[in-house]
């Protein structure tokens, strides 16, 4: 089923006003894009996690010239780049950053060729969107589903993400928890590219971990703090950036920036 | 007694080089095993081979439905994570289905305060973080413990408490122990039965029979001054 999207920005604080779907979305996704943080800070996918996201371009560009919604061409790349990164992280050689580097920076390149110049802003820092009714839903299905994975796989990715051999020899699955990792990790990044584009979808993920690490006390706290960050980033950037005509993504990230810098002051120094 | 485990020319390499070179030994129920040679001898590949955590050629037969506790030698800790010791014990005590009253048991076992539990890993000293790996592996109440040098950064009374405490748990739970060291000393306090190594197996047996001057040499190359710490009366 194609959904019915629209990557065209109308009158910005219009389209705010009169699609509370797209915000209420937005919060949706926020609140997945803060508790799977943590995890991905732990398991050092902080650098990795911008280069996935660019592998959604040609996906986008691609769906884009087939006249289909955009996001499932997204998906559809994005999905793939997971499988490969969790092969990736399989083989032990020093090469995987380097491959990481490689073949997602091309692939950010390639998708800038392919993606028609009219939405390549909009699919590189997010726009404004009417979001449908089922578009609404599913989304917000997604987000719930990816908030309970990590409550409910908590202690296993945890100590997954810790050391993967004291993991293995306490019994856990690791490569098979690895793939579902990843794959709520690019659901994560599907969800929120109509908001912050391919260029920014990372940083929503990392920078609210980090201020969940810098003013945690535990684990729980660090997910319950990156979340309301992530929250209140994407609400307040979503807030701002019509007033001063500015494409969304960028302006929930300069609000999650400054939070970050905020909470190195209240960082807890025991 | 019945056999744990039982090893038979186990070969490992990596990438065409050979590492462990036709291994053969076996441990009983109720062992003290300890492993030593020296640097790059692959003790810690052989402990982790016994764990399946690396592949390998031969065979390595458990004894059936036995339940292992690893100790690391590190675990590579970012050291700002706000992780709590009890979210990082609490982890194994979900995976592996234990009761969590447990939890302040394995504490006292290992002789970590109570309110240890509440402070970031972080936030713990050497020692400490080493007993909080001794507990982790103690977790889910296995028959076998395989430590990977569990002293390897503590001062020498911290080092002297560990062993103690893993003597004391071996006792009391009747755990096989299967146990990476240096240390000479602890061979011949402890051990029922020695492995030295040296990607292949130069000795193997009850330490007072196996652990001859030849067999060291043999094992460390040159003559060593520690000849003279095994049979001095204050390791005892």
């Amino acid at each position: 089923m194609v959904l019915p999207i629209s990557f065209t920005i109308t009158s910005m604080t219009e389209a705010l006003t009169s699609n509370t779907l797209y915000i209420n979305l937005a919060i949706g996704m926020a609140s997945a894009a803060g508790i799977i943080g943590p995890f991905a800070i732990m398991r050092r996918l902080a650098l990795a996690s911008d280069p996935i996201s660019h592998v959604a371009l040609p996906g986008l560009g691609v769906a884009l010239l087939l006249k289909i919604n955009p996001l499932v061409g997204a998906a559809f790349a994005l999905i793939i780049g997971a499988i490969l990164i969790w092969q990736l992280e399989k083989r032990t050689g020093l090469s995987t950053d380097v491959l990481i580097g490689v073949i997602f920076s091309v692939s950010l390149a390639l998708g800038s060729l392919i993606t028609p110049d009219e939405e390549l802003i909009d699919a590189l820092l997010g726009s404004y969107t009417s979001v449908g009714l089922i578009e609404f839903i599913i989304g917000l299905i997604a987000s719930a589903f990816i908030i309970g994975f990590v409550l409910y796989q908590k202690h296993r990715l945890t100590l997954a993400s810790l050391s993967p051999d004291l993991a293995r020899t306490s019994g856990l699955d690791t490569n098979r928890l690895n793939l579902y990792f990843l794959l709520a990790f690019v659901l994560t990044m599907i969800l929120g590219l109509r908001y912050l584009g391919v260029l920014l979808m990372g940083s929503l993920i990392i920078i609210p971990a980090a201020v969940g690490k810098n003013l945690g006390w535990s684990l729980n706290s660090m997910l319950v703090v990156g979340s309301i960050t992530a929250v209140l980033s994407t609400g307040l950037g979503l807030l701002i950036a019509p007033r001063f005509d500015l494409e969304p993504g960028p302006a929930i990230i300069v609000v999650a920036a400054i939070l970050f810098f905020l909470s190195f002051f209240l960082k807890r120094r025991d | 007694m019945t056999k744990i485990l039982e090893v038979e020319n186990l070969n490992v390499a990596f990438n065409g080089v050979r590492v462990l070179e036709d291994l053969n030994f076996s441990v009983e129920d109720g062992d003290a095993l300890t492993i030593i040679g020296p640097n790059g001898s692959g003790k810690t590949v052989l402990l982790k081979t016994l764990l399946n955590l690396i592949p390998y050629q031969g065979k390595i037969t458990w004894k059936k439905d036995i339940k292992t506790g690893y100790l690391p030698q590190t675990l590579f800790l970012d050291q700002s994570l706000p992780l709590t010791l009890r979210e990082f014990l609490m982890s194994k005590i979900n995976v592996t289905k234990t009761d969590p009253n447990d939890l302040e048991e394995t504490l006292k076992l290992v002789r970590l305060p109570e309110d240890s539990l509440n402070h970031s890993l972080g936030r713990l000293s050497g020692g400490q973080i080493q007993r909080a790996l001794v507990a982790f592996a103690l977790i889910g109440n296995p028959d076998v413990l395989l430590l990977d040098e569990p002293t390897a950064s503590i001062d020498p009374p911290g080092e002297e408490q560990i062993y103690d405490t893993i003597h004391n748990l071996q006792d009391m739970k009747k755990l096989t122990v299967i146990i990476v060291s240096h240390d000479l000393s602890l061979v011949y306090r402890y051990a029922t039965k020695v492995l030295c190594l040296n990607k292949q197996q130069i000795c193997f047996g009850p330490p007072e029979e196996t652990l001859t001057t030849k067999k060291l040499e043999e094992l460390y190359g040159a003559p060593h001054k520690f000849y003279h710490h095994l049979h001095d009366g204050s390791t005892h």
